[in-house]
């Protein structure tokens, strides 16, 4: 989305909105590059620098021996942003695939969270209790913390931390969304 | 090509400095603009030992990009600048955005500290893949010798394929000295091949609109240039085959010739009023390697309202950023227009001729308009007279023209007629103040025996006038028409439209004496100031075989027209000598 104050559009000759749907949309794209010294540089700066948003960024080698990184990425916008930032994503040189997840067909999208948890007496059962409903795990204990490992859709996530913050949640971790296509066919 | 070119192993075993020698030879590299400094001593240790490769030596690193600029435009081929680490390579960094916004193809070999002093804030170490990430096309740091001779020949191709652009290979100076193998130009990746040829469907469907459009319009860029000049033939072709009107973008003025019978002239902000208008009327718009600027299209929700949108270009991100495209065609421009052509003729080369003679007699009443008329005058040079002159009396040469950023490079593209394609240098995305007599180094260096002339204004052309050291030293005998009105012409025009002519800062104070300027380097100085003398004058520059600064002296307050004002429509041109007072609301005032 570019960056430009509401009233100036409908006198602006950077007016980009007119023509196309003004509604945002949140895409989830996977991105394969070369996993070459700056890659990561080179996406991120796109995003900053044409003021893209990214929701969720998470990046890993998949294939050491070729030294292919996997970036999924959440970011969101009216339909003609989303169809800039693939493009601008396909312009950079190290960049071999981009798909869009989100309209290649139904996807699992899951990310990971640590949720440091501290309280005592009833609140500390609860922290459990509820832990156990979302199917989080312990993954350290002390008399008055858990750690919980939790994986999810981040809206499990984000309704799992609504429910700690008055228990004592203190700290949390998130690692951002990773995701694959349903069914038998590889479309990376 | 001397006989060292041919000397076969272009692999084996070799220093990186070496290395970089080789390399540019097997490119074909027969020019380099650049400057010295401590981290790429090596490297001109290596070009000090050779003499197929000529190094320019620029005055300062942007002076050696928009040469290598200058040099990729009028010779199609790519640029190469050599820079130093740290201030050198800052100093590269105008001339690379320069590059990007107008897709031209140059790579940038900068030095870098010793791979081991990275990151440890060494002298003249700056981050230069860091720094030119965003204003490249893409770069590289190559820290192992055995990479750089690969990374070198992948360097020509990215800047080359695809749609052009700059590149730079950062080598840090440790790998300079280190051995490594070589193994020619073979040895890049072939990863990067971008599709030239265009969807066959979406081809057909272009022409089968040409065939009922009624008023089409051919709007054509710079890619056309970049495609190379089989691009421009093939437009030329369609153009006379169809009979539909023609214009171009300040980038792409010489594909088609000004004397062509379809031309239109430039469109855009200072582009002619048949132009805009037909761009407005249209009902069928076929936009060829040209990206819809913001100085093209004016305010897009009313940006030509009723027409049918092809858009003929090698970039994808291109099509659909500004305006939506209905027949999006993605390809390079010679191969899609060669298609193109077979699929119109194929289905009978049929276009709607009685629509088409109506629409070129509507066309024909706005050129009648003559909105390049100026009121001349015999005290005073106007400026667009003094190009008028310059056109009258140079067109018939082979001539290259640069420019600088301003009122004078508007004038100069409504006044100058280009015949051919890579004749006409200028900075239209970035719009750098600075680039034109760098770049007509460049060109002059491509094309010896050859007119270059750079038209100026006095406050662009000193942000570069220390390359007069480069154009001395090498005899180059570049013409710097300087159209001196003592001000930031097109600032103070944007003052006095839109700042109730309060003129901040926008004259020219303490300017030098040109011509005492110009024998202070051994070149020729002229100046001139009466309208009865300017063509004397300009033959007087024209007859010296050497750097001339030619100091015309022209009307202080001339406005640049036709305008469209910031946030308003083609249809809402402003035509000069009329009140331009509140041209642009509050809404445009944002805008640049």
């Amino acid at each position: 989305m570019l960056n430009i104050k509401e009233g100036s559009t409908s006198h602006s000759a950077y007016n980009l909105r007119s023509t196309f749907s003004d509604v945002e949309e949140r895409h989830t794209l996977a991105v394969i590059v070369e996993n070459e010294p700056g890659v990561l540089a080179r996406v991120i700066g796109l995003f900053s620098g044409r003021g893209y948003n990214i929701e969720s960024l998470t990046v890993a080698e998949i294939d050491h021996t070729g030294h292919m990184s996997r970036i999924t990425l959440v970011t969101s916008g009216t339909p003609q942003v989303i169809e800039q930032i693939k493009a601008q994503l396909g312009r950079i040189i190290p960049v071999h695939e981009v798909h869009d997840l989100t309209v290649e067909g139904p996807t699992v999208e899951r990310e990971l969270a640590l949720f440091k948890v501290r309280g005592e007496g009833d609140a500390r059962v609860e922290a459990l209790r509820l832990a156990d409903i979302f199917r989080a795990n312990v993954v350290d204990s002390t008399l008055e913390s858990f750690v919980f490992e939790i994986t999810g859709t981040p809206d499990k996530i984000d309704a799992f931390a609504e429910l700690m913050r008055p228990l004592g949640l203190t700290e949390l971790a998130r690692t951002g969304v990773a995701a694959l296509s349903r069914g038998p066919e590889a479309r990376i | 090509m001397t006989g060292q070119t041919q000397t076969p192993p272009t692999g084996g075993q070799m220093t990186g400095a070496k290395m970089v020698v080789q390399a540019l030879r097997d490119q074909g590299v027969d020019t380099v603009f650049g400057y010295p400094g401590g981290a790429v001593l090596p490297i001109y240790d290596e070009l000090f030992q050779q003499n197929d490769i000529r190094h320019v030596l620029v005055r300062h690193e942007q002076g050696a990009i928009h040469a290598a600029e200058g040099y990729a435009r009028s010779t199609g081929k790519p640029g190469v600048a050599i820079v130093t680490s740290g201030p050198g390579a800052t100093n590269a960094v105008t001339g690379l955005t320069d590059a990007l916004l107008d897709s031209i193809p140059i790579v940038v070999l900068s030095g870098q500290v010793p791979t081991f002093m990275i990151g440890s804030d060494a002298f003249q170490e700056a981050d230069t893949v860091g720094i030119t990430r965003p204003c490249t096309k893409h770069n590289w740091l190559v820290k192992e010798t055995d990479a750089l001779g690969q990374t070198l020949h992948e360097a020509f191709h990215v800047a080359t394929a695809g749609r052009p652009g700059p590149v730079l290979v950062d080598i840090p100076k440790d790998v300079q000295f280190a051995t490594g193998q070589y193994g020619g130009k073979e040895t890049r990746s072939t990863r990067y091949n971008p599709p030239v040829k265009g969807d066959a469907a979406a081809i057909a469907a272009l022409a089968q609109a040409m065939e009922t459009a009624k008023r089409p319009v051919f709007y054509t860029g710079g890619g056309v240039i970049n495609s190379g000049p089989e691009a421009s033939k093939l437009l030329r072709d369609l153009v006379a085959a169809t009979g539909f009107p023609i214009t171009s973008t300040l980038m792409g003025l010489g594909a088609y010739p000004a004397s062509g019978e379809q031309w239109l002239g430039m469109l855009g902000m200072h582009g002619l009023y048949e132009a805009n208008m037909a761009m407005h009327g249209c009902d069928l718009m076929i936009c060829i390697g040209a990206r819809f600027d913001d100085r093209i299209t004016g305010r897009i929700d009313a940006f030509s309202p009723n027409s049918i949108r092809a858009h003929i270009d090698i970039d994808p991100s291109s099509l659909n950023k500004v305006i939506r495209t209905d027949i999006p065609i993605i390809g390079d421009v010679a191969s899609v227009l060669g298609d193109l052509m077979e699929a119109w003729s194929a289905r009978g080369r049929k276009t709607d001729r009685e629509a088409l003679s109506q629409w070129q007699a509507r066309i024909g009443e706005w050129r009648a308009k003559d909105c390049l008329s100026f009121r001349n005058s015999e005290t005073v040079i106007k400026p667009q007279y003094a190009l008028q002159r310059l056109e009258a009396l140079t067109k018939d040469r082979d001539r290259y023209i640069t420019t600088e950023v301003g009122q004078h490079q508007m004038w100069a593209a409504q006044y100058l007629g280009f015949e051919a394609p890579n004749r006409w240098m200028t900075s239209g995305g970035l719009g750098t103040m600075g680039y034109g007599f760098p770049a007509s180094i460049g060109v002059q260096m491509a094309h010896p025996g050859s007119l270059v002339i750079n038209v100026a204004g006095e406050a662009s052309w000193l942000m570069n006038m220390q390359e007069m050291g480069t154009a001395a030293q090498y005899r180059l005998p570049v013409k710097q028409f300087i159209l001196n009105n003592e001000r930031l012409g097109m600032v103070r025009q944007w003052q006095e439209l839109l700042h109730g002519e309060r003129y901040s800062q926008s004259w020219s104070e303490a300017l030098p004496d040109f011509v005492k300027l110009a024998e202070a380097f051994g070149a020729k100085g002229i100046r001139c100031s009466d309208p009865a003398q300017l063509d004397d004058a300009i033959m007087e520059m024209l007859d010296y075989d050497g750097p001339v600064i030619f100091d015309c002296l022209v009307e202080k307050h001339e406005n640049c027209f036709p305008m469209i004002p910031s946030g308003k429509a083609h249809n809402e041109m402003l035509m000069g000598e009329v009140s331009t007072a509140h041209a642009i609301e509050a809404g445009g005032a944002v805008l640049v």
